[in-house]
C-alpha cells in the first residue's frame, strides 16, 4: 500500500468546516468529510440530519455559507450543477430530476455540456446500459417508465460524464429487493474502475454490506466516522438517532375470524395517462390482523387506496365492504361512518390541510363522524372540544410542534404524520386503511407509528398498511400482499414470508413461480 | 370571387397565428401571458404611428416588434424577477396595453395609413385560383408559414429547443441540471411579445391601415385559446387559426347572402368550429399530456 504513492493518498474530496444557515437554522453545521479515490462512503443521518443540504452544496445547487471544498487538493467554489459536473461530480438524485414529457435519450442529452446529436447519445446510452447491465430503452417517454427504469436513465445520465465521484442519494428507497441487488453489482463494477461513490442511505444494512467507510450526520453535526463493516446495524442506528430505536413490541393478537374490510372483484380503469388501472382484486382483512400490501410505487398502491377510501367510487356497492356494510357506493364520509378510517400518502395537502390548524385539521375529518361530541345545537362548532380532542392526539402521538395549535405546515413531517395517523387513532375505528405510514419520517417517529398500529390491531381492529417500505411490513404484519401493474396477490402470511418472495412478486412473478410448484399442480 | 376569399381567409388566419405562435413558445417555457392582447394593441399603435410619420411601413413593422417585446419584459420582469401572480399580471398587462394604446393613438385616429405592400411574383401570381393566395401576399402572410415551420424546428429538432421544453415541463428538474430556467423563460416570453407585436402590426397595416380604438377586438384572447385547444402542437396552430379565418369569413358571406339564419348564430359559429374541431383532434389524451407543459403558469424560485 505505501507504494501507490501521494496520488492515491491525497481524498479526492475534502470538505472543512461547510456550514449552511437557512435563517436561523444551521442545516449543516461545520461538516468535515474526506472521500478517498475508489471507495464507497456512505452518508448515514435522519431526516433532517443535513444530508441533503452537504449533498447539494456538494453538487453546486446551493451555496455554502462556510467552509471549503477540496476537490484533488484543489480549493473550488463549485457554483453551479454545471461546474460540478466539469469537475467530475455527477448525481443521481433521489427524487429523480427527469422530465415525463421527454424520451430518456432527450433527458440525457439535456444534462450534457456539449450539444451532440439525439442519435449519437442515444447511442453512448446504449453502450454504457449494456457495459454497466442497465436495460434502457432511449426512445421511451419517462412518463410511462417505472422508478426502477427512472433511476436507470438517472445513472447513465450520470455516467456519461465521466465521473470521478457519484453521489447517490437514497438509491435503493424505490427499488425491490432484487433490482438493488443489481444496482449493488453496478456500483461495484464502478468502484472497481477507481470511481468514488458518496451513498447517502438509511437502510443500515446495505450500508454495512457495500460501503467501505460512513459518516454520520445528526442534527446538522457530524457525530462520527466508522468502519460500517466493524459496526452492526444496531451500533449504527445508535449513532445516527443519538439513542437506542425504540423496538415495535407485538405479541399475537386474539385471532378472530370476523372480516371487517372485504374487497371483491375490484376493477378501475385510470383516470389519466400515467396513472394504473386496477383489475380484479381481492382482499380481506379480518378483526385483529394487519395485511400489507408491498409493491415498487406506481403500480396502483394509490388507485387501490382511493378506491377503498371512497375518493373513487365502485360500480357496485358490494366491492368494497367495511364491517359488514356494502360501502362501494357510499363517499369518503359514509365509509368512515361505517366505522373505518383513512391515512392518505401525502401528509401535506391531502391528509391535511397546509394552511389550517391542527384543530381544524381534526374537525374537518371527523366533523360527521364525531358530530354528537363537537357540534352543538344548529352545527354551531364547539371550539373547546375540538381544541382537547387536538390536545389529546398530539400527547397520544407525542407530537412536537412550536406552538399550541399551529397550522398543518409548520410541523416537521413526521411530527404532522404522527398528528395525521393519531387523529384516526383516537376515534378507535374499526379499520384503518393507511397509505405509506412512514415514508420520510425518521426512525424515532416511524417505530411510534407503528407501533400505534399494531396496538389499534391488538385491541381488534383490521389495518390495511400500504407501503413501499419492506422492513416496516415484515416488522408489524401478519399477511404481506403484493402489488404489480393493478393486479394484487394472494396475501402471503408473515410466517411463510421471505424478502426474497416478496421481491419477487414485486418484480412482477407469478405466484405459482415463486412458491416453486408447477403450474398444473396449483390448479 | 373564390380566389379573392382564401386570400381574406389568409388575412383574417395571419393575425391570430402570429400571436399564438409566440404564445405557444412562451407557454411551452411554462409561462402563461394572458397580456397577448394588451401586448398586440400596442404592437397596432406603435406600428400605425411609426409608419405614418416616417412614411416606411417596414419601420412600422420593426417598431412593433421592438414595441411588443418591450412591453412582455416588463410582464417577465414582473411575473419573474418579482414572482407575481401570472394569470394576474397577465390581465393588468392586457387593460395597460389598451389603455396605453388609447392614449398614444388618440391624434392618428382617422388619419390615412400606409399599406405594407403585397409581393407579387411574376406570372407564378397569374396561375388561376391559387396563384395569388400563394405568390401574391403581402410578406407578413408568409413570415407568419415560416415562423411556424421555425418554431416547430426549433423546438423539436434543435438542443435550444429541448432546454426550453424542459423548462415548461419540470423547472425544479431542469434547475438541478443546471438549466438557466429564469433567463430561457425571459427570452421566452420577449419571444412572444415581439411576435404580438408584429400580430398587431399586420392589423394596423396590412389589415386595415388605419388606427382605430381596441381594433384588436380580442384577436389575443382568440389566439390564447387556439395555443390551449391545439394542445401546444405549431402546426395544429396552424390549422386552427386557418379554420377559424375561414369560418369567420364563410359567415360574413353567408349574412351577406341573406341566409334565414339569426346572424348572431352565424357570428358565434366561427368560435364553435374551432372548439370543435382542435378538440376532436386532441382526443388522444396520451399526446395531449405528453404536450402539455406540466409547470404551466407555476412560479419558480430557486434557493439559494
Amino acid at each position: 500500500m505505501d507504494s501507490t504513492g501521494d496520488a492515491a493518498a491525497e481524498p479526492l474530496l475534502e470538505v472543512r468546516g461547510l456550514s449552511k444557515i437557512f435563517g436561523t437554522l444551521k442545516a449543516c453545521d461545520s461538516i468535515d468529510l474526506e472521500i478517498r479515490r475508489g471507495e464507497i462512503h456512505a452518508l448515514l443521518g435522519e431526516n433532517g440530519a443535513g444530508k441533503s443540504t452537504l449533498v447539494k452544496m456538494l453538487f453546486g445547487a446551493l451555496e455554502p455559507t462556510a467552509g471549503t471544498i477540496r476537490w484533488k487538493g484543489q480549493e473550488v467554489a463549485i457554483r453551479s450543477p454545471g461546474e460540478a459536473r466539469r469537475l467530475g461530480i455527477g448525481m443521481v438524485f433521489q427524487h429523480f430530476s427527469l422530465f415525463d414529457a421527454l424520451t430518456a435519450a432527450e433527458n440525457i442529452i439535456l444534462s450534457l455540456d456539449d450539444p451532440a446529436p439525439v442519435s449519437a447519445v442515444a447511442a453512448r446510452a446504449r453502450e454504457l446500459s449494456r457495459a454497466y447491465g442497465l436495460p434502457l430503452d432511449p426512445q421511451a417517454h419517462v412518463g410511462d417508465l417505472s422508478v426502477g427504469e427512472r433511476q436507470r436513465i438517472e445513472i447513465i445520465r450520470c455516467l456519461l460524464q465521466d465521473p470521478e465521484l457519484i453521489i447517490l442519494d437514497e438509491p435503493t428507497s424505490v427499488l425491490t429487493p432484487q433490482e438493488a441487488d443489481k444496482l449493488f453489482d453496478t456500483l461495484e463494477t464502478l468502484r472497481s474502475e477507481g470511481r468514488s461513490i458518496l451513498y447517502i442511505s438509511h437502510r443500515l444494512e446495505e450500508v454495512k454490506r457495500l460501503c467501505d467507510r460512513a459518516t454520520v450526520l445528526r442534527g446538522g453535526r457530524v457525530v462520527g466516522h466508522s468502519d460500517p463493516r466493524r459496526e452492526t446495524a444496531a451500533s449504527l442506528a445508535r449513532m445516527m438517532v443519538g439513542g437506542d430505536v425504540p423496538v415495535v413490541v407485538r405479541d399475537k393478537p386474539a385471532a378472530t375470524r370476523e372480516a371487517l374490510l372485504e374487497v371483491r372483484g375490484l376493477n378501475r380503469k385510470a383516470g389519466h395517462p400515467f396513472a394504473v388501472s386496477l383489475s380484479e382484486i381481492e382482499l380481506t382483512v379480518h378483526a385483529g390482523e394487519i395485511l400489507g400490501v408491498a409493491g415498487v410505487a406506481g403500480n396502483g398502491q394509490g388507485e387501490l387506496f382511493e378506491a377503498i377510501s371512497g375518493e373513487a367510487l365502485q360500480e357496485s356497492a358490494d366491492t368494497v365492504r367495511i364491517c359488514g356494510h356494502a360501502a362501494g357506493r357510499h363517499d369518503i364520509t359514509g365509509r368512515r361512518l361505517m366505522g373505518a378510517a383513512f391515512v392518505p400518502e401525502e401528509r401535506l395537502g391531502h391528509a391535511a390541510a397546509p394552511f389550517m390548524t391542527l384543530t381544524q385539521n381534526l374537525l374537518l375529518s371527523r366533523y360527521r363522524t364525531d358530530a354528537r361530541a363537537f357540534l352543538g345545537r344548529l352545527g354551531i362548532i364547539r371550539n373547546a372540544v375540538v381544541a382537547s380532542a387536538a390536545k389529546r392526539v398530539s400527547t397520544a402521538m407525542d407530537v412536537r410542534k412550536g406552538s399550541e395549535d399551529p397550522e398543518a405546515t409548520a410541523l416537521s413531517g413526521g411530527n404532522l404524520q404522527k398528528f395525521v395517523i393519531g387523529r384516526e387513532l383516537d376515534r378507535q375505528p374499526r379499520v384503518l386503511v393507511v397509505n405509506q405510514p412512514t415514508w420520510g419520517v425518521d426512525a424515532g417517529a416511524a417505530a411510534r407509528i407503528r407501533q400505534a398500529l399494531v396496538d389499534l390491531a391488538k385491541g381488534g381492529s383490521a389495518v390495511l398498511v400500504i407501503s413501499q417500505d419492506l422492513d416496516e411490513l415484515f416488522e408489524i404484519c401478519d399477511a404481506i400482499a403484493v402489488m404489480h401493474g393493478g393486479r394484487l396477490s394472494t396475501p402471503v402470511p408473515i410466517a411463510e414470508a421471505t424478502y426474497e418472495k416478496i421481491g419477487l412478486l414485486m418484480g412482477g412473478a407469478r405466484p405459482e413461480a415463486t412458491s416453486g410448484l408447477p403450474l398444473e399442480e396449483t390448479v | 370571387m373564390f380566389e379573392d376569399i382564401l386570400i381574406t381567409i389568409a388575412t383574417a388566419a395571419t393575425p391570430l397565428l402570429l400571436a399564438a405562435i409566440g404564445e405557444l413558445v412562451t407557454e411551452r417555457s411554462g409561462v402563461l401571458n394572458l397580456g397577448v392582447e394588451g401586448m398586440m394593441i400596442m404592437g397596432a399603435v406603435t406600428g400605425f404611428a411609426v409608419a405614418v410619420t416616417t412614411g416606411s411601413p417596414w419601420l412600422g413593422v420593426l417598431a412593433a416588434i421592438l414595441v411588443g417585446a418591450a412591453f412582455s419584459l416588463l410582464f417577465g420582469f414582473l411575473t419573474l424577477t418579482l414572482v407575481t401572480n401570472q394569470v394576474a399580471t397577465g390581465l393588468s398587462l392586457t387593460l395597460l396595453g389598451l389603455g396605453l394604446s388609447g392614449m398614444i393613438g388618440e391624434s392618428f385616429v382617422g388619419r390615412a395609413g400606409v399599406k405594407l405592400a403585397a409581393i407579387r411574383i411574376p406570372y407564378l401570381s397569374d396561375i388561376p385560383y391559387i396563384g395569388r393566395l400563394i405568390f401574391g401576399q403581402d410578406p407578413l402572410f408568409y413570415v407568419s408559414i415560416l415562423l411556424t415551420a421555425g418554431v416547430v424546428w426549433f423546438l423539436f429538432r434543435t438542443r435550444a429547443g429541448l432546454t426550453l421544453r424542459s423548462v415548461g415541463d419540470n423547472h425544479a428538474s431542469a434547475h438541478a441540471l443546471g438549466i438557466r430556467v429564469i433567463t430561457i423563460r425571459y427570452l421566452a416570453v420577449m419571444f412572444g411579445g415581439a411576435c404580438a407585436g408584429l400580430a398587431g402590426a399586420y392589423l394596423s397595416l396590412v389589415y386595415v391601415p388605419q388606427w382605430v380604438e381596441n381594433m384588436t377586438a380580442g384577436r389575443g384572447w382568440i389566439a390564447l385559446a387556439l395555443v390551449v385547444f391545439a394542445s401546444w402542437r405549431p402546426w395544429r396552430l396552424l390549422v386552427g387559426a386557418y379554420l377559424f379565418g375561414a369560418v369567420s369569413i364563410g359567415q360574413l358571406h353567408t349574412q351577406a347572402l341573406g341566409v334565414g339564419i339569426p346572424s348572431q348564430f352565424l357570428s358565434s359559429l366561427p368560435y364553435l368550429a374551432t372548439i370543435v374541431v382542435l378538440v376532436l383532434i386532441s382526443r388522444n389524451r396520451r399526446l395531449t399530456m405528453m404536450n402539455t407543459p406540466a409547470s404551466l403558469g407555476q412560479p419558480f424560485v430557486p434557493d439559494r
